[in-house]
């Protein structure tokens, strides 16, 4: 068997006393799509921010492609193949979008590079295949602050594909989209899974339901639950923590 | 995009052949001294370029660039010292005998070089800001700890230059007018032509040199690091780096504006490290508008002409009409006089004041009494 891309072994984070994750085990291979649900304050984006070096675990360590990552600089961690989407849509407003994907795409990532060289005509190409994914070709010079907040979120996830990560953590890509637009990014998610490692955490349930993929229910820190929709959705535990909640909460 | 960008590009050729124009009339038409002054006025749109590169593009606001300015000034001061020490004792500058020293301190030997003093006018800046650059964003100091931060170096650069007597002459400075270069005296009238021409052709390569920086990728991101650092480090950027070169180039063009306004003003002194006229530099470039270089060019020259002009008329109001000025811009023109004209401003303003038609974009509607659209 060959060994996971990424591995969480008994991470923990301590906030002042406070533990965000405890004792986080999760394991990804070459080519899953995964989804983590959880309820808010479970520690979904602390669990992100220990994978791309934002924050430090108290305890534990992250194995990524048979290498610690524990004590790497998060642009380190990025070269390395690790794609970060944030919950709300951070793209560079003042540039196109053209040249947000520039950025993404460019090799190597070096000052003398980006000033000396102009970009390769390939990624040229890459950055045109970007825009035809995310339908954002006739685009291509608008300043990506004026664009809608979905297209804003379609920007991002292909600023992420143009960084050729092998993994990519997708922070709430749904959030404050249309359900048409929700489809698309469902679809468009899952045919990026096989090629690269995709982890998704979000709340949308229907969203989650249509990736199709085995979920992990996070709560206060760690894993709950790991199983497909239609299983975690049987769960009692999980019910309780929260399916169950947040149907009342409605 | 493509209309918005030609009109620019029109707004841009306007000011060029403007200043342009300026540039090869003032020989002619200027007295000396005014000429002089124009020539110390372009000599400081290098060093508000310089910050118009950190500030504009990469949102650092340095109150401190005033450090790297008297040090370019100090270089070029110290070997039109060194060039005319000939016919003092020990053939070492005059004010050294007030204190007593007899022999030239180590560090100004290499300034007998003028090889070494024109590349350190420029490089000596560039290092030192490019090393407290380096220490400062690496552990990650933004935002207004990074403008303090800098303001406090200016003092200790200030404290330290003012209470070396027997080094650089102190608080007194180093007189550069009564120096010979070439022959020539370099308060003459001759030289003066001459450093005002050197300023100006400087200018224009500096402005060429940030145009070429900031051109493509490398401002892409200078400007990404403004707006959302984190997004750049988790795209696989390493903002350190990008932040320490940018800085280290606007000490550099800031040690040669130094170096240019030394020799037309005559002296180079602990004064040029005050606060006050580090802040000013900022002010320069948000009156003329952030991030667009030419408008850093046009702040630097205009305000400081207007400030020429007042004092002369009115000499104790010009603080006040400046601290005006500056108010006016970031509320009412918050991009600057330029941004503000390649954002229509002028048509605009035409148009607030009855002159102007405003144009109909939309179709008129027609409206009933409340207010509402008729159907």
């Amino acid at each position: 068997m060959t060994s996971p891309l990424l591995e969480l072994k008994q991470i923990s984070v301590s906030f002042e006393g406070f533990l965000a994750l405890r004792d986080l085990n999760l394991v990804l291979n070459q080519g899953d799509l995964r989804a983590v649900i959880g309820p808010n304050g479970a520690g979904k984006t602390t669990f992100l921010d220990v994978i791309t070096g934002k924050v430090a675990p108290t305890k534990g360590d992250v194995i990524f492609k048979e290498k610690s990552l524990i004590g790497q600089k998060e642009f380190c961690i990025a070269r390395k193949g690790i794609g970060r989407k944030f919950q709300s849509p951070r793209i560079f407003e003042n540039l196109s979008v053209q040249e947000n994907l520039a950025l993404a795409v460019s090799r190597p990532k070096t000052p003398l590079s980006l000033l000396m060289n102009s970009l390769k005509v390939k990624h040229l190409d890459q950055i045109q295949h970007l825009m035809s994914i995310v339908n954002l070709q006739s685009k291509a010079n608008i300043r990506a602050g004026a664009l809608s907040h979905g297209q804003k979120q379609w920007l991002e996830i292909a600023m992420l594909v143009g960084q050729d990560p092998d993994l990519l953590l997708v922070d709430e890509p749904v959030a404050g989209l249309t359900d048409e637009e929700t489809d698309l990014t469902a679809d468009l998610l899952k045919s990026l899974a096989g090629d690269h490692t995709v982890l998704v955490i979000d709340h949308d349930m229907e969203f989650i339901r249509r990736l199709d993929c085995p979920v992990s229910v996070l709560h206060q820190g760690h894993v709950l639950k790991e199983g497909s929709m239609s299983d975690i959705q049987k769960d009692p535990l999980v019910i309780e923590v929260y399916l169950g909640k947040s149907e009342e909460e409605e | 995009m493509s209309i918005f960008s030609t009109k620019k590009s029109w707004i841009n050729l306007t000011i060029w052949v403007l200043l342009i124009a300026l540039i090869i009339a003032a020989p002619s038409v200027l007295p000396v001294f005014r000429l002089n002054l124009l020539g110390r006025y372009l000599s400081l749109a290098i060093v508000a370029l310089g910050v118009d590169l950190i500030w504009g593009f990469t949102g650092m606001l340095s109150l401190g660039q005033g450090i790297f300015f008297a040090l370019g000034g100090y270089c070029a001061a110290m070997f039109l010292q060194l060039n005319s020490a000939g016919e003092f004792p020990n053939g070492i500058p005059e004010f050294f005998g007030l204190y007593g020293v007899e022999k030239l301190p180590f560090f100004w030997e290499p300034f007998k070089s003028s090889i070494f003093t024109i590349i350190s006018i420029w490089l000596i800046p560039a290092i030192i800001a490019g090393l407290l650059g380096y220490l400062v964003f690496r552990n990650r100091i933004k935002g207004v700890y990074f403008s303090i931060l800098t303001q406090a170096a200016l003092l200790v650069f200030f404290n330290f230059f003012n209470g070396q007597q027997k080094l650089i002459n102190g608080t007194n400075g180093l007189k550069t007018d009564v120096t010979q270069l070439f022959g020539q005296m370099v308060g003459s009238e001759i030289m003066q032509r001459w450093f005002f021409w050197i300023s100006a052709v400087l200018v224009i390569l500096a402005w060429f040199f940030a145009r070429w920086i900031v051109r493509d990728r490398f401002g892409n991101i200078l400007i990404g690091i403004r707006d959302d650092e984190a997004r750049v480090r988790f795209t696989g950027y390493n903002p350190v780096i990008f932040k320490t070169i940018i800085f280290s180039i606007a000490g550099g063009l800031a040690g040669i504006s130094g170096a240019l306004y030394t020799v037309q003003s005559g002296i180079v002194s602990p004064q040029f490290m005050t606060v006050p006229f580090s802040i000013e530099m900022v002010i320069w470039v948000a009156v003329g508008g952030r991030g667009t270089l030419l408008g850093a060019i046009l702040g630097a020259v205009l305000i400081n002409y207007a400030k020429s002009l007042v004092s002369e008329a009115l000499p104790a109001s010009w603080m006040f009409i400046q601290g005006g000025l500056f108010i006016l811009v970031v509320t009412a023109l918050p991009e600057g006089v330029l941004g503000w004209i390649r954002k229509d401003g002028p048509k605009k303003l035409l148009f607030l004041l009855g002159i102007n038609k405003k144009l109909e974009t939309y179709p008129s509607l027609e409206v009933n009494e409340q207010g509402e659209v008729k159907s």
